[in-house]
């Protein structure tokens, strides 16, 4: 062997060759061809209209229709969440009128197709005109015409959230579940009550196994919102570029405008989901990897910088690294 | 006072008021019947040493003092004050539970610490022991900060505050989870086998922090097989085997003088 000879450290590292992978480079070479050939056929086809799509990528119709969209996506996934927590809760509650209805929450609204109640949160208003608040057969204290409280974009908040919400409620459950019981104990045994070791111990430790697929979630709901023209809701992305596509009579330039704009803000979401994940990651390490269940969050900064300040840990089997 | 400062019973003295009573305590878990009857009276700055083999039921004693189990039977008292229930049964007989946030303020005055550490692992060590404090009785952060870092420094944590639990071996696991206990100014301390998960080289220094803690006069009850701690820091040896309190008194009496076979048969496997 060739020897680069490193005085200090006393040995001399192994300068290693990579075995043979031919069949793995072949691939590759078939692979990127066929990508470039893709990415030609995109550039070149004149049906796609380019020229129209940079046109209408900024309009303000389509920029209204993004912010709408996101505005859909977030309030429904917050509205979802707060319903999914309270409906996981009571699934973990030891009466069981509140298990059950936390059941058939779930059943319900898992069951039926997202358009269907969609549609039918548009029509509640006729189903539901009115809302009295009073003593029952007595006189009437309140009441609300819910044509002025639900608007066709509070009907689509409401349909979306609560259909999301028994996505969630199964995913915050498993994500409770997936805390050591060992954690509720030393808890109790400091004294705290069921609500604040729900608040302060269980739920952000849960929330390590519960952010990546409500990362999913919150991207497939940005998707799901081309829905709501069922309710009908006319202002978001997909309605805004189907309009402008059926007025110039060109559907494919718009639906590439839609599709990059759906694209972008996944991407920010995206980017959202990566800090989540490394927040609620901190004090979990890589020394743990059965605790540690999906998502590479690790401590981050603030972790390294409490190693680098202990200076030297013999008690550590495993050298601290920057990844 | 008329009692006898010498008798077994009451090696500490008899000046001292009893903080721990549990009479007559049966537990059932289906059809295992666990704890058979127990009764022990623990006074206060008493250290009290539970030993007996594997599955006696020492953990399960220990989990009845604060709650984390129901006693099936029996009763324990804590500073003569009934746990779990209202002091006076109902006029039908039975008793009251309480409800869980008064069960909580019962707990929160009794520190335990457990044999797998139970570290918060989204906090710092600092953060561990400041959370009870802060959430619980509702101290200023400041002042809980202040404490937490006075506590971590006498159990000789002081440089190691900022860390995760998963920065930290297991001694030094184990002595945060003693100063998060610590932290509520528990007036008794339960241990359940506080050295059993750690290695060799690491017990000696959580040993030393419990040491430290009965120098300071702390009622504490500690499961344990370490006969050498034991030895040391007993006040009493409690031998439990098969659910029942088969021998007490001094460390002396109890691991030198054996008197039933079931403790001779397991100091010889434990010594
Ligand atoms: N929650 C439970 N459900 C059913 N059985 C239990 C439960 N907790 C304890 N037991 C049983 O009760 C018995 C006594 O358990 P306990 O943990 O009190 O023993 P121990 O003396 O602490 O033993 P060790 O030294 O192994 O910790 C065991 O047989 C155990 O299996
Ligand atoms: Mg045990």
């Amino acid at each position: 062997m060739t020897t680069t000879h490193a005085p200090d450290e006393g040995f001399t590292p192994i300068r290693a060759k990579a075995a043979p992978r031919p069949g793995t480079w072949i691939s590759a070479v078939i692979v990127a061809a066929l990508a470039l050939g893709l990415i030609w056929f995109l550039v070149t086809n004149p049906v796609l209209e380019w020229g129209t799509v940079t046109t209408y990528l900024l309009d303000v119709k389509v920029v209204q229709g993004v912010g709408w969209t996101l505005l859909l996506t977030v309030l429904s996934m917050i509205l979802g969440t707060v319903v999914a927590l309270t409906a996981a809760i009571m699934r973990r509650s030891e009466n069981p009128v509140l298990r059950g209805v936390s059941w058939a929450y779930i059943f319900v609204f898992r069951g039926i197709p997202v358009y269907t109640q969609l549609v039918f949160w548009g029509l509640f208003t006729v189903i539901v005109p009115k809302i009295v608040i009073g003593v029952p057969f007595g006189p009437e204290l309140l009441s609300f015409s819910t044509r002025d409280l639900l608007t066709a974009f509070w009907a689509a908040v409401i349909g979306l959230g609560l259909n999301e919400g028994a996505y969630l409620a199964e995913i915050i459950r498993s994500g409770l579940n997936s805390v050591d019981r060992g954690q509720t104990e030393a808890s109790k045994a400091l004294g705290m009550s069921n609500g604040t070791i729900l608040r302060r111990i269980i739920v952000p430790q849960a929330m390590r196994v519960i952010v990546p697929p409500l990362g999913n979630e919150t991207i497939g709901m940005l998707k799901t919102t081309s829905l709501v023209l069922a309710v009908p809701f006319t202002l978001d992305l997909t309605f805004a570029t189907n309009g402008i596509a059926n007025k110039l009579f060109t559907p494919i330039p718009l639906l590439i405008v839609a599709a990059l704009w759906y694209l972008a803000i996944t991407s920010v979401l995206m980017v959202g989901q990566h800090y989540l994940e490394r927040y609620f990651g901190r004090g979990f390490d890589a020394r743990t990897p059965a605790r540690a269940g999906g998502g590479g969050g690790r401590g981050g900064r603030s972790r390294q910088a409490a190693v680098n300040s202990a200076g030297t840990t013999p008690q550590d089997p495993l050298p601290e690294v920057e990844l | 006072m008329s009692q006898n400062p010498e008798t077994p019973e009451n090696p500490v003295g008899a000046a001292s008021p009893v903080v721990i009573q549990v009479e007559g305590v049966h537990k059932t878990f289906g059809d295992l019947h666990v704890l058979k009857g127990c009764d022990l009276t623990v006074r206060s700055g008493e250290v009290a040493v539970l030993v007996g083999p594997s599955g006696s039921g020492k953990s399960t004693l220990l989990r009845c003092i604060n709650q984390l189990e129901e006693p099936t039977a029996g009763r324990v008292l804590v500073d003569g004050v009934v746990q779990g229930y209202r002091a006076e049964p109902l006029p039908d007989g039975r008793w009251q539970k309480l409800r869980p946030v008064e069960i909580a303020a019962q707990r929160s005055r009794i520190g335990m610490v457990f044999q797998r550490f139970h570290l918060f692992p989204h906090l710092t060590a600092l953060a561990n022991v400041m959370e009870a404090p802060v959430q619980v009785r509702g101290l200023p952060r400041a002042a809980a900060e202040a404490k937490a870092r006075e506590l971590l420094e006498r159990v000789g944590l002081g440089d190691r505050a900022d860390h995760y639990p998963s920065e930290l071996s297991g001694g030094q696991q184990q002595r945060v989870a003693i100063a998060r206990a610590l932290a509520m100014d528990p007036e008794l301390m339960l241990f359940d086998e506080p050295t059993s998960a750690l290695d060799p080289e690491l017990v000696s220094e959580v040993l030393g922090v419990l040491k430290d803690l009965a120098a300071d006069g702390m009622t504490m009850v500690v499961v344990t097989h370490e006969m050498g701690f034991a030895r040391e820091v007993a006040d009493r040896v409690v031998f439990m085997d098969e659910g029942r309190i088969l021998e007490s008194g001094t460390a002396e009496q109890v691991i030198d003088h054996p008197r039933s076979e079931r403790l001779k048969g397991f100091l010889a496997s434990v010594l």
